[in-house]
């Protein structure tokens, strides 16, 4: 039985960031009322771009955005885990790698003389690599941004105690129960939708456009049971009924969570088609 | 099925039950439904297709609309015509209004000595729909015999489903996916509506299918249908049905797909299946769903609720530790052999309306009227067993 709620301590928050925009920390700011029973749940510990009072660990819970880039990132999560009980990405930048991963096919030096006056004083990775491809990751949350809702019930489920639920069914399955129309059969446009992760609410859809996979893929890649989406016969689809040529197909499967399976491979596949 | 002299008779003379409606008065119509307190629901144009919404007015229906529907593609088109009922249909059938999408089930609140739980029952609710096909009516009465079974009644279906007023529309045009005629659920709606209206031309022929929509036709005092209106409605109806160019011939099921289980054909139509759940979602008679439980940070309380859920979902076949239909071939197979084989043992029916909503919503235009054909035609290679699966 757990403990009294008066004599309950509050478990300790912490949020990170690595290379990102930030965007994904500004979703748990923007839960505005719910920030309140968050703030009386949680103790809000370390979180820089919240509050300058920067408490040290260990955390219950850290929250960690954006990509490993540079070689002191790499350093730092290790010492982020190590002084985490519970530790979750938030986002594609943390989750995948993010949009930033589109370095992994390109020629980074390249970038740096192109870019500033002073390469010498660049230092950075020739890649952007996921959370989890450095140290355990617990919890796996998607999106660019992730959703503030999904955020609020893992922490949620988290401080009550139970396992947080993150389904991998496609958007499709949440498209049709919001009642949206299929863009992709009613208006012929070229939608991740059917091969990504559920979680956002099907909004693009519900906006009448396409879903660019934001979510990352569907069903159970790298966590729990199930095997990889059929992204093959989607982008057959794309490319035959939908007329997309293949650098085309190609870009779709290239975008924000573009280096994660099996978008990376389906990508790859197009590519050597251009 | 009635001969056709019997059917235009009974149309043509049964005045209590049969009336003609000038197209130009349906908002009498609207207005008699909003007067017994209905909430008017019909299908209007949105995003390149249609989708129920409440209206007040008919000029909100999809006039002069026209839909195409092919495997995997819909479109509609404007013919300029002041054909009311010239969509046949979106991809929402009847599901949506009585198996709720997101249903709250109760609602469990800590107290002093324990917990109370108190069951969170829709409102009632007196909707009227107007459009529904004879598809989706045939999709309502399977759906009425799983949820409304004597030993399991579902309160929630039960509550949405007595509210529940259906004004339903012969249909007189086939689109390319509808196969009805073949599971002879259309194109003419049978039972479970309270109107059926058959538009022809300027005219709509108005047959009530219930107490309640004879006591509405009463209350507007139209006039009685005339035998050549009548037989015109009929023979329109029945070139629509002679129009299917798809059927599907499920005169050796259920055990002809049993016996076909290991068939070669699952692979092949496995490697196109995305399992998006688009299928089940669309079908006016799926209805599996999952429940879920949105927590308190206060940890007072948490609601529990009925979401649609998916064969094709890979979590649906998570169970006690491990997954029974972990590739995409599983789930298809599943989903099929329910739908047109052990749908007949269990409920004693198909499960399939011939709707053809699954073929049209399919976002690679997978057809089960092309799959099952296939799949009863003797294979030339052995399928990959599961037990070879399993040591993958």
């Amino acid at each position: 039985m757990s403990k009294p709620e008066a004599q309950r301590e509050r478990p300790r928050l912490a949020v990170f960031k690595f290379a990102s925009c930030d965007g994904c920390q500004l979703s748990i700011l923007n839960l505005e009322e719910d920030l309140l029973a968050v703030g009386e749940a949680l103790d809000l510990a370390y979180f820089p771009e919240a509050s300058s009072d920067m408490k040290p660990g260990p955390y219950d819970i850290a929250l960690v955005e954006g990509s490993i880039t540079t070689a002191e990132d790499a350093h730092r999560i290790l010492a982020v885990r190590q002084q985490t009980k519970v530790l979750i990405t938030i986002g594609a930048c943390a989750t995948a790698g993010g949009i930033q991963a589109l370095r992994n096919w390109a020629d980074v030096e390249a970038f740096k003389q192109a870019v500033y006056p002073s390469p010498e004083y660049i230092q950075s990775l020739s890649t952007s690599t996921p959370i989890s491809e450095h140290v355990h990751v617990d919890f796996e949350l998607w999106g660019c941004p992730i959703d503030k809702n999904q955020l609020l019930r893992v922490i949620t489920d988290l401080v009550v105690g139970v396992q947080p639920r993150l389904p991998g069914d496609s958007v499709c399955l949440e498209c049709k129960r919001r009642g949206n129309v299929c863009v992709l059969v009613a208006k012929g446009i070229p939608c991740l939708g059917p091969v990504t992760r559920t979680g956002c609410g099907a909004i693009c859809p519900g906006m009448g456009r396409d879903c660019y996979g934001c979510f990352g893929p569907s069903e159970g890649e790298r966590k729990g049971p199930g095997l990889p989406p059929n992204t093959v016969s989607l982008a057959t689809r794309f490319h035959r009924e939908l007329q997309l040529i293949p650098v085309e197909v190609m870009r779709r499967f290239r975008g924000i969570n573009g280096s994660v399976s099996p978008f990376r491979t389906e990508s790859e596949a197009w590519e050597k088609k251009t | 099925m009635l001969e056709r002299d019997e059917r235009i008779r009974i149309m043509a003379t049964a005045s209590e039950t049969c009336a003609v409606l000038p197209s130009a008065d349906l908002q009498w119509l609207l207005d008699a439904l909003s007067a017994k307190g209905y909430r008017v629901v019909g299908p209007i144009v949105r995003e390149g297709s249609v989708v129920w919404e409440t209206i007040s007015s008919v000029s909100e229906l999809p006039i002069g609309w026209r839909d195409q529907q092919e495997p995997g593609r819909y479109r509609l088109e404007q013919t300029g015509s002041q054909e009311i009922f010239g969509v046949v249909h979106g991809p929402q059938s009847l599901k949506p209004f009585i198996f709720a999408p997101r249903e709250p089930l109760f609602q469990i609140k800590r107290s002093k000595d324990g917990f109370t739980t108190s069951p969170t029952l829709p409102q009632s609710e007196k909707v009227a729909v107007i459009g529904a096909r004879a598809c989706d009516l045939a999709g309502l009465v399977i759906q009425d015999r799983i949820f409304l079974n004597d030993t399991y009644r579902d309160p929630y279906y039960a509550t949405r489903r007595d509210g529940l007023f259906v004004v339903a529309v012969n249909c007189t045009r086939s689109l390319q996916t509808c196969f009805c005629a073949s599971m002879e659920t259309g194109p003419r709606a049978k039972r479970g509506f309270d109107l059926a209206l058959t538009e022809v031309d300027d005219r709509l022929l108005v047959e009530a299918g219930s107490e309640a929509g004879r006591d509405l036709l009463s209350n507007l005092s139209l006039s009685t249908g005339s035998e050549q209106l009548s037989a015109e409605a009929v023979t329109r109806i029945d070139a629509c049905a002679g129009g299917q160019v798809r059927r599907l011939d499920h005169s050796r099921l259920p055990q002809a797909l049993y016996d076909a289980h290991e068939h070669p054909r699952w692979d092949e139509v496995a490697g196109r299946c995305l399992a998006c759940t688009n299928c089940t979602m669309v079908c006016p008679t799926c209805f599996c769903h999952t429940v879920e439980e949105t927590l308190d940070l206060s940890r007072q309380q948490t609601a529990h609720a009925r979401l649609w859920d998916s064969c094709f979902a890979q979590e649906h076949g998570y169970i006690h530790g491990k997954n029974i239909r972990p590739t995409i071939k599983d789930r298809y197979r599943m989903w099929l052999t329910h739908k047109l084989a052990s749908w007949i043992d269990q409920f004693g029916t198909s499960g399939c309306v011939g709707c053809g909503r699954c073929i049209t919503w399919c976002p690679v235009g997978i057809d089960l009227t092309e799959e099952l054909p296939a799949l009863l035609t003797p294979g030339t290679q052995p399928s990959i067993t599961s037990q070879q699966l399993e040591g993958t």
